[in-house]
């Protein structure tokens, strides 16, 4: 083992300073076969299946990664707490702009400039089809 | 046989974790706001404008696939390298540091062809509101990618040597995280049409 990092957190000892390496090459197959699913997913032509499949599969494919290859799992458990709070925050930042951009019009106010751009979009496609 | 060279960076563990990789980890939530950020607007304004979907139908889903399968196998490799670096075999982790950057100029090679046809094609970066985000997007992911390609490099050169194997998982960490964001980009840009 090469780390010599000083345990200082007891229980927290057993962490990424000495990772059990697993068999990576297994984890990469099954990585590479959920790609070719959501591919494979793509040329279906159903829109919705298209979609739970790329999507799903992308966080799974996120969750792998993250716990085989960056051993998350085992990391101090603070390093979680900290990669939580930022996923915490982007929510919030989601939730607090989502109305305003996702809306094109409320009580008091219309965003003309985005109707604008969807009406021109689908003008401009339509001209291409 | 003696003890590998490392830095203070890997010596010191005042948390419980090596600075460097304590570092790493910063870097990586510093990341997250950056891309977290650029992604969430992404899909707000992806689900408020539906003639994005059109616009991205334009995208090449072939392309992004045999992309996204190199960042998975450079993954791989970096994750080697760790292991070889955790049993002190530098020559090893330098032949996967290696093989990680190869994947990840692969992966600037095959962004360079698509981006090239994208452009003869007409898109460019202000043919509307999804090619600005298609190209800020995947080029700061592809400046990521660069980066660490050119680190990966650099380490390799002192692994070679056994000096500083630790610093083989840091870059790892980095690789994985920027794998990850590829991970999302290709059903957002590529997939959902």
């Amino acid at each position: 083992m090469t780390s010599h990092a000083v345990s200082e957190g007891g229980s927290d000892a057993a962490s990424a300073d000495h990772v059990h390496h697993g068999n990576y090459v297994k984890v990469w197959a099954v990585l590479v076969v959920l790609l070719i699913i959501s591919v494979v997913g793509a040329f279906t032509g159903i829109r919705w299946l298209t979609l739970l499949l790329a999507f799903g599969i992308a966080v799974i494919k996120a969750y792998m990664v993250a716990k085989n290859f960056m051993h998350v799992n085992v990391e101090r458990r603070w390093v979680g707490y900290l990669l939580i709070t930022c996923l915490l925050f982007l929510a919030i930042l989601f939730a607090g702009v989502a109305p305003d951009i996702m809306k094109h019009q409320g009580l008091h106010w219309d965003n003309y400039a985005a109707k604008q751009a969807i009406q021109a979009g689908s003008q401009e496609n339509g001209k291409h089809e | 046989m003696s003890a590998p060279a490392r830095s203070i960076a890997n010596l010191r563990s005042v948390t419980g974790i090596p600075t460097a990789r304590l570092v790493t980890w910063w870097v990586i939530a510093s990341e997250m706001f950056i891309f977290g950020g650029l992604l969430a607007s992404y899909v707000m304004h992806r689900l408020a404008h539906p003639e994005w979907a059109i616009a991205a139908s334009n995208t090449n889903t072939k392309a992004g696939a045999f992309n996204t399968f190199v960042l998975l196998t450079s993954s791989l490799f970096a994750v080697l390298a760790h292991k070889a670096a955790d049993a002190e075999d530098g020559k090893g982790a330098a032949k996967y540091l290696r093989l990680t950057a190869l994947g990840g100029f692969l992966f600037l090679i095959v962004k360079g062809f698509e981006w090239t046809h994208e452009i003869r094609e007409g898109f460019v970066l202000a043919s509307g509101g999804f090619w600005s985000f298609y190209y800020t997007v995947a080029g700061l992911h592809a400046l990521h990618v660069l980066a660490g390609a050119i680190i990966m490099l650099i380490f390799a050169v002192d692994a070679a040597k056994n000096v500083n194997l630790p610093r083989v998982q840091c870059i790892g960490l980095y690789w994985h995280f920027v794998d990850i964001i590829w991970i999302f980009l290709f059903p957002l840009l590529y997939i959902a049409k």
